[in-house]
């Protein structure tokens, strides 16, 4: 186990190394100024600005310098956002993100595992194929599909919802469901297969056997047994979860750091697309290792080598 | 299997568990997610996008520059028609040969922390905004002060050789190059506003954080949550009162998302084109809330004359000849815009433009067969660089097929990029084809014209004409104003008329939504500038 | 050939994953020269500016005046090829991977592995985002110079990053069967008789792999389709006039609005790609209960 942390926290620094480098570099090497606009600036005047905000010189040596930050946590200051650090940013936008997001994530869970146990408990029945059909949906259906309907049927037909912003706990019920759906489809088929799979086996043989009321033998014993699959679920559909926030966030104009990236990248900022790529990658590779050291610990059948 | 058949308390474990989760979240995001009560707010705009800055020497876009212009306050401001009234300065007096501007300070003039406002705080600003060191990119406003250019570009050192003096708390004496017929509008731009230098050498990187940013406007900024909203509030200590107290500014940049928050009764101001969407423009024109308001902006094409085919007259001739302007006003912008044959908008009166070029379908036919091109036979695959914008995007891809249809031309492939890099490709001149547009800084052709001398900085397209140049020049030392006109009508024709390295498309018109019952202090003016801190309730609207 | 021997009856007993199938082709044929039998060119504007489905324009018309009809056919035309092409280059990338990897065993194997493992967890679209914001001119100028001006610059760059990203779940799957089926006999056998490494994987190995592969491919289909649309969606997709399913839905999703409501940008595009969607997934899932031999154990 302590190994097992131990090489993936190893594993993890060069990983988040490349990565930001990849981007940095790339941002930088890609034609388009990120102090560029519609007047012509006096080339005194960029030569100063790229003094200021450490783009001056060979792209290797702005590499080395952001590194360098990087390196003592320092994210360095956003060119789209002037006078604003990436760090100042992220600390704005990473709660909200993170609120949107797990709550997605909660509701993928509240509607999926339900569903799925209930397609299971009704194997090939017609409840089970309406469940599945309704999951496959759910997976088919792209978000940008969805939440546009959403918000035309619910904000402004029938007025019902806020039909985007940030700042009151309504406006953050549409955003998280369409985020959750595909989630919650897949946790469902994901719940429905290995129920099945534990159904089958003996230890809930010996539990009916013994006369368990078939609810504890459902909840008290399949289930905690069907969860271990959804764990390693999670890493996944929380990077899922991460790139759909990009769309959800620009359609529902919430100040969340999808929003932000995709901003960043097209307006040529390399601090923030870096900060922000930084920021997602070291979230989910923690986020794996955390699922992968649940699973050890809820089973020690499984075994990571 | 069969059904579940008694109810066990264990079906409400994980319900009872992840209800508990979904609560914490909730509450532990409700004080740190930026959710709060905020107070009620007299008036919430849609401003188009989040400010970049709010530095007013920084700031180049016009959504940063409005809320500049509710922050600080030059020495003269704009009334809601555009006319320029005293702001910090009471009264000013200009010298007979129009060089020396001598500017008196209202003596309760004050900082929105009560200190006073004083002559020297502009002097040191401006020093500030000149300082290459500042990398103001607007710098160049100031280059009109006697050494100005010089101190601007780091030639000269002493500022005390600048042309602008405060020989007391009051007075502000300005020295130009040239008589500037506009110098007093350029007063009110956010450029020569005065910044509160105290609180930036105070907090660094982090004078303009919501408490830190000291302002002299109408307002000061009392919360700012990225992305998500902006507070004003009135400035107790500005020297005259403005009707709405606190303002809610929103950055949203989705048109239909600001038209359904303007529906839902969420928003009161819409007052960008960009938040409305062009589809709608027709269905909306006839709602009591819909205001266009023209200002002075142009649309126009670029050619790179240096590239062929476009280094052909007849070829530029003919593709302008071939745009239906009618048909891209009426189909795919809808605001009224006039179509245009000009450059220079309308707007000033004592300018008269020279009569343009109108479609002529059949002339430019004959023209590309002329060129070498018949049916648009043989002709080149040229790429046509536009900034991915839905607006320039649907008149791109307009012009291409019209193009197509009018002459046969099959190989002008779209070239859509990114607002940055459509940027530095255009700086670049590295385009066959560039749609662009200008907006004039001031009510002046000149701000229009002087864009094309040889080699200028927002020339891009590889055109030169010395003709051009020498009336340029000679424009600038004409002191009569009607002959000074008359020059500018004559490089006007060379450009739209003659030469043509570029295409005049349509002007630019500004919407806005709002209510009529719920504010006033809204009109149109060339420079669509329209002050916040001018904005009232609707039944005192002012005459 | 074992593959479709056990394909037919299948689809035969259930008429649902025969129903699936027939829509999949008939949206691939109706991808491929439907957009030529409409009567209007994709392109080709129009002064029917945003006409609601009519009897002339059936799934109506946009903004430019041209025929939603058209330029559906004409966008699933792209997001099927971008599909395709992408799912190709995940396919080659997989398989070879999981293979190489399953057939090496040992350290080679569990390096290898622990590759596939970090880049499982890293936000693979949001680097995607940066390579296609970043490496698109690079790829224009490229085009250009050999001469390829025709070829859009972003459908490369599409079909190449989308192809990487979805590799791994394949590579995984493969590596799994390759070690199963390296302890069978045959293996063995043909290992004895001293043939060759590649001769052994791509002759013995590969037509074993034959309805894993399929299985995959049909899940790795719909996948790409998402993706794509997801990028065009955030404005990175094919550059106009040309469309894919996502940019007519991103044209859609922003003509949603109290004051007229421009439906059918939406659901048109929307609609067709959901069922599309529906259909490889349906029929992914099927063959994977018949194909996969994890499912059968």
């Amino acid at each position: 186990m302590t190994t097992l942390i131990t090489r993936r926290l190893l594993l993890a620094i060069p990983t988040l190394f490349i990565v930001v480098s990849l981007t940095f570099l790339l941002m930088r090497l890609a034609p388009g100024n990120p102090f560029s606009n519609e007047r012509k600036i006096p080339p005194e005047i960029l030569a100063e600005l790229e003094k200021q905000y450490n783009l001056n010189g060979s792209v290797s040596s702005q590499y080395f310098r952001y590194m360098g930050k990087v390196v003592r946590g320092d994210l360095s200051i956003s060119t789209q956002y002037r006078n604003r650090t990436v760090n100042d940013i992220l600390a704005q936008a990473l709660p909200v993100s993170m609120l949107l997001g797990g709550l997605a994530f909660l509701l993928a869970l509240f509607a999926g595992i339900p569903l799925g146990a209930f397609a299971a408990v009704r194997h090939n029945r017609a409840a089970d194929r309406v469940a599945m059909l309704v999951a496959l949906l759910g997976l088919s259906v792209p978000s940008f599909v969805l939440a546009p309907l959403l918000v035309m049927l619910f904000a402004v037909k029938w007025h019902w919802l806020p039909v985007a912003g940030w700042g009151s706990p309504d406006q953050i019920i549409l955003p998280a469901i369409c985020l959750a759906i595909p989630f919650a489809a897949a946790i469902a088929r994901l719940t429905r297969g290995s129920l099945l799979d534990v159904l089958k086996l003996d230890f809930i043989r010996t539990a009916r056997a013994k006369g368990l009321p078939e609810d504890a033998v459902l909840y008290r014993h399949a289930l905690k047994s069907a969860i271990l699959p959804l764990i390693s679920y999670c890493g996944p559909a929380l990077a899922g979860i991460l790139t759909g926030s990009l769309v959800i966030e620009t359609l529902f104009d919430i100040p969340g750091i999808g929003r932000f990236f995709v901003n960043s990248v097209l307006n040529r900022d390399p601090m923030m697309s870096a900060g922000v790529v930084l920021v997602f990658s070291a979230f989910l590779l923690f986020m794996n290792l955390v699922s992968d050291v649940l699973i050890c610990l809820l089973d020690r059948r499984v075994k990571i080598e | 299997m069969s059904l579940p058949t008694r109810r066990s308390l264990g079906r409400w474990v994980p319900l009872t568990f992840l209800g508990g989760g979904l609560l914490l979240l909730l509450a532990f995001f409700y004080f740190f997610g930026g959710w709060s009560l905020s107070p009620p707010v007299d008036l919430t705009i849609c401003n188009g996008d989040e400010p970049q800055t709010l530095d007013p020497a920084i700031i180049t876009g016009q959504l940063e520059g409005r809320l500049a212009l509710a922050l600080y306050e030059g020495l003269t401001t704009r009334n809601a028609r555009g006319e320029i009234i005293p702001g910090m300065a009471e009264s000013w007096t200009i010298s007979p040969d129009g060089l020396t501007y001598t500017f008196k300070i209202r003596p309760d003039a004050k900082w929105s922390n009560g200190e006073p406002l004083t002559a020297y705080d502009f002097l040191h600003s401006w020093e500030r905004t000149l300082n290459p060191e500042t990398g103001s990119q607007y710098s160049y406003q100031l280059y009109y002060l006697a050494n100005g250019e010089a101190y601007g570009t780091g030639k000269l050192k002493d500022f005390t050789q600048v042309g602008v003096k405060a020989p007391d708390a009051q007075t502000l004496v300005v020295t130009l190059t040239h008589p500037t017929a506009f110098f007093l509008e350029l007063t009110s731009f956010q450029t020569l506003c005065p910044v509160y230098l105290a609180g930036i050498a105070k907090y660094g990187n982090d004078w303009m954080k919501p408490g830190h940013l000291i302002s002299n406007g109408p307002y000061y900024l009392k919360a700012w949550r990225l992305n998500d909203y902006i507070l004003l509030e009135a400035n107790p200590y500005y020297w005259t009162k403005v009707d709405f107290k606190r303002i809610k500014v929103l950055p949203t940049a989705n048109a239909t998302t600001c038209l359904n928050l303007f529906s839902s009764g969420k928003v009161d101001l819409i007052l960008d084109k960009n938040s409305v969407p062009a589809s709608l423009v027709d269905d909306l024109r006839n709602e009591p809330y819909f205001h266009a308001n023209p200002f002075g902006g142009t649309a126009f094409l670029r050619f790179n004359v240096t590239r062929k085919p476009f280094d052909d007259l007849r070829v530029r001739k003919a593709l302008a000849l071939a745009i239906n302007k009618e048909d891209i006003v009426r189909k795919i912008t809808r605001a009224g815009e006039p179509v245009a044959d000009t450059l220079v908008p309308p707007g000033n009166a004592d300018y008269h433009p020279p009569d343009g070029l109108h479609y002529n379908p059949d002339e430019a036919r004959r023209l590309l067969a002329e060129a070498g091109y018949p049916g648009g036979q043989g002709f080149p695959d040229v790429q046509m660089l536009y900034a991915k914008r839905s607006t320039p995007e649907q008149v791109a891809t307009e012009m291409q097929a019209l193009w197509q249809k009018e002459l046969g031309i099959t190989s002008i492939h779209l070239r859509g990029q990114e607002w940055k890099v459509y940027l530095n490709t255009q700086s670049l001149i590295d385009f066959d084809l560039c749609l662009s547009a200008w907006v004039g800084d001031y009510n002046d052709p000149q701000t229009f014209l002087d864009m094309f001398v040889t080699n200028g900085g927002n020339n891009l397209t590889g055109w030169s004409n010395p003709t051009y140049d020498k009336l340029l020049d000679q424009s600038e030392t004409i002191a009569n104003p009607v002959e000074r006109m008359k020059v500018l009508q004559e490089m006007e024709k060379i450009l739209v008329t003659e030469d043509m390295p570029i295409v005049p498309l349509y002007y630019y018109v500004g919407i806005s939504l709002y209510r009529s019952d719920k504010m006033a202090g809204f009109e149109p003016n060339f420079v669509d500038d329209h002050r916040w801190g001018a904005l009232t309730f609707p039944e005192k609207k002012k005459p | 050939m074992t593959t479709i021997r056990v394909l037919l009856p299948t689809l035969r007993r259930s008429p649902l994953l025969a129903i699936c199938a027939a829509f999949v082709i008939f949206v691939v044929l109706l991808a491929i020269v439907g957009a030529q039998c409409t009567g209007y060119g994709y392109a080709a504007i129009s002064d029917a500016s945003l006409q609601p489905p009519s009897v002339t324009h059936w799934f109506g018309t946009d903004l430019n005046g041209r025929d939603l009809l058209t330029r559906t056919l004409y966008g699933a035309r792209m997001s099927l090829l971008v599909a395709a092409l992408g799912t190709f280059v995940s396919l080659t990338v997989g398989v070879s991977y999981g293979m190489v990897s399953g057939y090496a065993g040992g350290r080679i194997d569990s390096l290898m592995m622990r590759v596939v493992e970090i880049l499982y967890s890293l936000p693979s679209l949001i680097l995607v985002i940066i390579l296609i914001a970043t490496l698109e001119n690079p790829v224009t100028l490229l085009l250009r110079q050999i001469g390829l001006i025709i070829v859009p610059p972003r459908i490369v760059l599409l079909v190449v990053f989308l192809g990487l990203t979805e590799w791994l779940t394949m590579a995984r799957i493969i590596r799994g069967q390759v070690l199963v089926l390296k302890e069978q006999a045959f293996v063995q056998a043909s290992e004895a008789l001293g043939q060759s490494h590649f001769r052994l994987l791509f002759r013995h190995l590969l037509p074993n792999l034959s309805g894993v592969i399929l299985v995959y491919l049909t899940l790795t289909i719909p996948a790409i389709m998402i993706d794509e649309a997801f990028l065009s969606f955030l404005g990175l997709g094919v550059q106009p006039p040309q469309a894919s399913w996502g940019t007519l839905i991103a044209d859609g999703a922003s003509s949603i609005n109290p004051i007229r409501l421009y439906w059918w940008l939406l659901v048109f595009p929307g609609g067709l790609m959901t069922l599309t969607l529906l259909a490889l997934n349906f029929l992914g899932d099927g063959l994977r209960d018949v194909l996969d031999p994890r499912v059968k154990k």
